[in-house]
Order: C-alpha cells, then structure tokens, then sequence
C-alpha cells in the first residue's frame, strides 16, 4: 500500500503562511515573553507589589553598574541620598560610597509561587538595606519594576478571559439566532442591538456602578471582566448570525438534521466551525478592547484598586502632567500597554491574511 | 398489502403575497415493507418536497396544511420535535443527489458515520469503530480503513456515494429516502448503485423511497411508482403497470421520452 501523505487541512495552510509573516511571529514571541513574565512575576520581580518605602518617592532609576573604577566587576548599584532643595522638591543623590552587588536567587518578600508553593526565593535582588529600583519607584516608593510584572497578570489575563466568556456568548446566541431564523433571531437581534445601542463606556461605567462597592480584588477582577465582556458579545453575535444564515442552508447541515443529529450538535460541530476564520482573528482583534477597558476602568479608580497593581491603575498615577515631569518613568505602564495592544492587532491582521482564501496569492500545496 | 409507510391526502402550501401556492396537492401513497417505490416527475413537481415533509424537514416558509404521514402507528405530522428527532436516522434516513455537499468538509468521513451511531446506539468507542467498518464494507468500498479517516474531497464521487449510502443505513433504519441518488453519476456507477441498493434492500430488510426525474432508472430497480406532475399524484401502481400500460397523458410523454 502507498503510503498516505499527511493531508494539510485548511488551518495547516493558514499556519504556514502565517508563519511567513516574521513582524507577525515577532509579536507572539514578544507577547509569550509577557505573559511568561506575569505568570512568573512574583518570582522575577525583586519586590512585592506592596512593598513600599515612603522615603523613596518617586525615586529615579538606580542604574545597574558593571565596571568600578575602571575594572570590571559583578554588577552593584550605589545607594541614594534624599535630600530637599529650597523649594522642598525632593533630590535624590547617588551616594557612590554605598555599594549594593546584585545577587541572584535572594530571600525577599514571601509568595507562593504558581499559586500554591510558598517561597521567598526571587529570581535576583540585592541584600541588605538599600532599594533596587530598574525602572524607578511610585508615589509610594514601590519598585516599579516589580508592579509592571504583577500589574501584566490583570491586564494581560483580563483580554483573555474576556474574550474567552463575550465569544462563547457571542458564538451561541449569534449560531442560535442564525440557525433557527424567525422569531428567535428576531427577538435575540434586538437584544443585540440594546447591548450595542448604549454608548459602550457609559454602559461600562453604568455596570460598574451596579457592583457592590465592598468587594474584594478578586472579586472586582471577575466583575470586571463579566462587565466587559457582557458589552463585546453583541458585535460579533451579529456577524456570525449573518454568517450561519447561509450556511444553515447548506446541504451537510440538512443531512446531519435528516440522521437525527441534535439541533446543539449541529450548531456546535456543523456550523460554528466554518466561522471560526472570521471569529479566531476577530477575537485577536478584540483582545486590546479588553485590555484597555481595564486600563480605562482602572484609571478613573474604578477598576483594580490600590495597592493592588495593573497597568491601567498604575497610570492612574501618571494624570498629573506636573508628576510626568518630574518622573516621566511612571509612563513605563503606557509603553507595555501600547506593545500588548500593537501586538494582538498585528497578529489579528497576520491572522486574517493567513486564513483568508481571497487574499491567498499561493494556491493550495 | 402491508404498508411501512402511507401518506394521505398531504398537502405543502407555501405564502406568497397572502395568498396560499400548493407546492404538494392532496398525495396520498403507499411505501410497502421491503420494497422499492419511486416518486417520478420533472423538477418543481412537488416530489422532493414530499420527500423532506415525511421528515419534517421543510424549508423556512414551507407548511403542511392538512394530511397524514402514517409510520409505525404513529401520525409523524402530530409527533414532536424530539420524537420526531429520535426517529431521524434511526427510522427514516435520506440520501442526497450530491454527496460531496451533504458531508461536513471539515471532519472525517469515519467522524460523520460514527456521529450517527453516538446519536442512535449505546455501542462502545471500538464497537462503533467496528461498526464503520462493517458498513463501509456492506456498501463494497474496497479500502474501509482508509476510507474512514478521509476527508469527503478525497474520494471519488462514487466513493462519496456509498460512504453517504453507509452513513443512511449506520443506525438500522427501515426507511431510506434517496433524492436523485445517482443523477451526478455516470451511468455504468449507477447501474452499480442501483445493484447496491437492491441488495441493500434485500439484505437490511428495509424499503427505498427513490426521488427522481430518471424514468428509466425505475423501470428498472423499484416495485411502485407515483408519477407527480404540479405537485399531484396523477397516475401510480406497479412498476409494470405504469410501464407498460401508462393511463395519464403526463405518464405516456415521459415513458415516450425515454
């Protein structure tokens, strides 16, 4: 018998030529990179999130030396003097007398790693008195740094899970009303429309307001998303509608219907599949949505609530033009905001070019 | 004569500017145990719709307006949706004119087989694979193994038939409605549906509702034939009788035809 050459199915030839794109694959390592970062944070960022020290408000960077007096040597970082000027404006100063060497794998604050192992091993930091700031501190004197890292798990989660719930919504109510047609989808298209009528950040501040105002975080978190998410499933339930309009019709969902199939199956297995080229790069496209819905929410307080870090909180910070100037690092939460967002966008677009047969320039090999 | 399956007096109307368009006009017919019966007309007679009725399964738009569908003792018209699914595939199947388009392109053949047996059986994992297999080879596919992990487009057509003829006969049904089953065929591979057919017929103990415009392609496989014309029965019988004595006029041009 000859042997079978493995068949390339339609998302095998999708994958190739998206593979081909490299500022495509480019931005997925990079966001792997993130989400490394922010499942590891506790262990990667040499502080807590709350660790704070008032004494070292918005204190500069302390950068990381690597040669000392000409030689090279394992990497320290001098200490810092505060002192105020006439005005009473903070300055820093580097004292170089004061010498911290950076070690690896240091006891600092206690966590538990992935949730459930406790430990008080970060990855590196320095021992003793002085503060390690990469990136400088906050108002409150916490590393910000390690804040980006914890900050990354809400904002870089919160996309996912979204998506993950206002799809599913999405998908069900949008195959229902496109399958059964009539009455049903009448009734679920207006409902559609309701969601998508209201202004979508006046219906998140409205929604908002509903939440109980004595949750805890974790609590916020999940209202958050379930706020978020109860606003994006409209858009794309009306697409796919449209879409299992037409293949409703097709002649396989008929013969799966004249063998008994159920009504569920069909929908699942015989109709929402062949819309999964438009959904998958529309939900790449929807993650940043997420993302800065949170950061909005978080920036006007209303969102994750100190000291609990996320990148839109953290911002919250940076509203003063005045505290820009004076520590333009408190921006450092934009930039990871502004690469996440860019890179879903880049992949969503990849992922549309990939999947999409029309645009194919290759035939099919 | 004992009937597996008798209409009486359907009749499928459909709403067009308020006022109601008979697509199917008062057929009544018998479908016998065992045996093979053929609705015969041109295209728009009426027969394909007949044939998606007794499965409740009509376009958006189209509905019966009176008339009885008698399976099993039971009046399939008044039966729930439920009950009504429960008996799709397990009592009644169809076949289709183009098997290309009634498999599912993303899924294997074996998958689409086996989903009919998860719907309608209790068997295991491994016994409904067995049972693929056993179907695939009843329908004389020469290669089941493979056959069951391709994807539709990679068989050939007459391959796609049987392998649709297998799924129609998974869950042991006693009625198979096939629409216009080899019109896309050439005529030495219907000539060998045709012979599958009679032995599946006669093997399975099961009755074949054959849908189609091909006048000759009954005479020579079914037992009865109803001629439709403007969605009414206007002359049905024997085979032999409608043959060779034909009494309708519509009936006397198209065996002149052929």
């Amino acid at each position: 018998m000859i042997k079978q050459k493995k068949y390339l199915n339609e998302f095998d030839i999708a994958l190739r030529g998206f593979r081909k794109n490299r500022v495509a694959m480019l931005c997925v390592y990079t966001l792997l990179f993130l989400y490394f970062t922010a499942i590891f944070a506790d262990f990667l960022s040499p502080y807590s999130y709350k660790n704070e020290d008032r004494n070292y408000s918005y204190s500069p960077a302390t950068p990381v030396h690597f040669v000392d007096e000409g030689k090279l040597t394992w990497p320290y970082i001098n200490g810092l003097e505060l002192t105020y000027n006439e005005y009473h404006a903070r300055i820093y100063q580097t004292d170089r007398s004061v010498k911290h060497s950076l070690k690896f794998l240091v006891k600092g604050d206690e966590y538990k790693l992935l949730g459930f192992i406790p430990t008080d091993v970060h990855f590196f930091g320095i021992e003793g008195e002085g503060r390690l700031y990469l990136l400088g501190a906050d108002s409150r004197g916490r590393d910000l740094f390690s804040r980006l890292l914890y900050g990354g798990r809400v904002s870089l989660s919160i996309g996912l899970i979204g998506v993950l719930i206002s799809f599913s919504i999405g998908l069900i109510i949008g195959g229902a009303a496109g399958f059964y047609g009539g009455k049903i989808d009448n009734l679920l298209m207006r409902l559609c429309e309701m969601v998508m009528m209201v202004p979508g950040f006046y219906l998140l501040l409205a929604l908002r307001a509903a939440v109980p105002d004595d949750f805890n975080s974790v609590q916020v978190y999940f209202s958050i998303i379930v706020i978020l998410s109860f606003i994006g499933w409209a858009g794309l339930a009306r697409i796919i509608r449209g879409m299992c309009l037409s293949l409703r019709e097709r002649d396989y969902v008929l013969a799966a219907r004249t063998l008994g199939v159920s009504d569920f199956t069909i929908i699942v297995k015989h109709i929402l599949p062949h819309t999964l080229s438009y959904s998958i790069f529309a939900i790449m496209l929807s993650i940043p949505g997420y993302i800065l819905g949170e950061a909005a929410l978080s920036l006007l307080a209303l969102g994750i609530q100190d000291p609990f870090a996320s990148w839109g909180n953290m911002l919250s910070d940076a509203m003063s033009i005045v505290r820009i100037k004076f520590a333009p690092w408190i921006l450092w939460p934009a930039f990871f905001i502004f690469l996440t967002v860019i890179c879903f966008n880049v992949i969503g677009n990849a992922l549309r070019d990939a999947l999409d047969p029309m645009l194919k320039s290759e035939g099919q090999n | 004569m004992n009937a597996l399956l008798s209409i009486k007096d359907l009749t499928v109307v459909v709403h067009e500017d308020g006022r109601e368009r008979r697509l199917v006009d008062g057929v009544s017919f018998d479908i016998p145990n065992n045996s093979i019966s053929a609705f015969v007309g041109g295209s728009g007679s009426g027969k394909t719709t007949t044939g998606l009725s007794i499965l409740k399964l009509l376009p958006l738009g189209l509905t019966v307006s009176k008339g009885q569908i008698l399976f099993d003792g039971d009046n399939l018209l008044n039966i729930s949706e439920s009950k009504m699914r429960a008996r799709r595939g397990k009592d009644i199947s169809m076949i289709f004119q183009e098997p290309l388009n009634a498999f599912n392109p993303v899924f294997t053949i074996g998958y689409q087989i086996e989903e009919v047996l998860r719907m309608h059986t209790k068997l295991s994992k491994n016994a409904r694979k067995a049972r693929i297999l056993d179907l695939l080879k009843m329908v004389e596919l020469s290669d089941p193994s493979r056959v069951m992990n391709n994807y539709p487009h990679q068989l050939s057509g007459g391959m796609r038939q049987r392998a649709m003829i297998a799924q129609a006969i998974a869950a042991s049904p006693k009625l198979i409605i096939a629409d216009e089953p080899t019109s896309n065929l050439d005529v030495t591979l219907q000539a060998k549906i045709m012979d599958l057919f009679r032995k599946l017929k006669n093997e399975l103990n099961l009755s074949i509702l054959l849908i189609t415009h091909d006048l000759a392609l009954v005479s020579h496989l079914s037992d009865y034939v109803a001629v439709m014309t403007n969605g009414q029965v206007v002359e049905s019988g024997t085979t032999k009788q409608i043959t060779t004595t034909p009494q309708n006029e519509y009936t006397k041009q198209l065996m002149k035809a052929l």
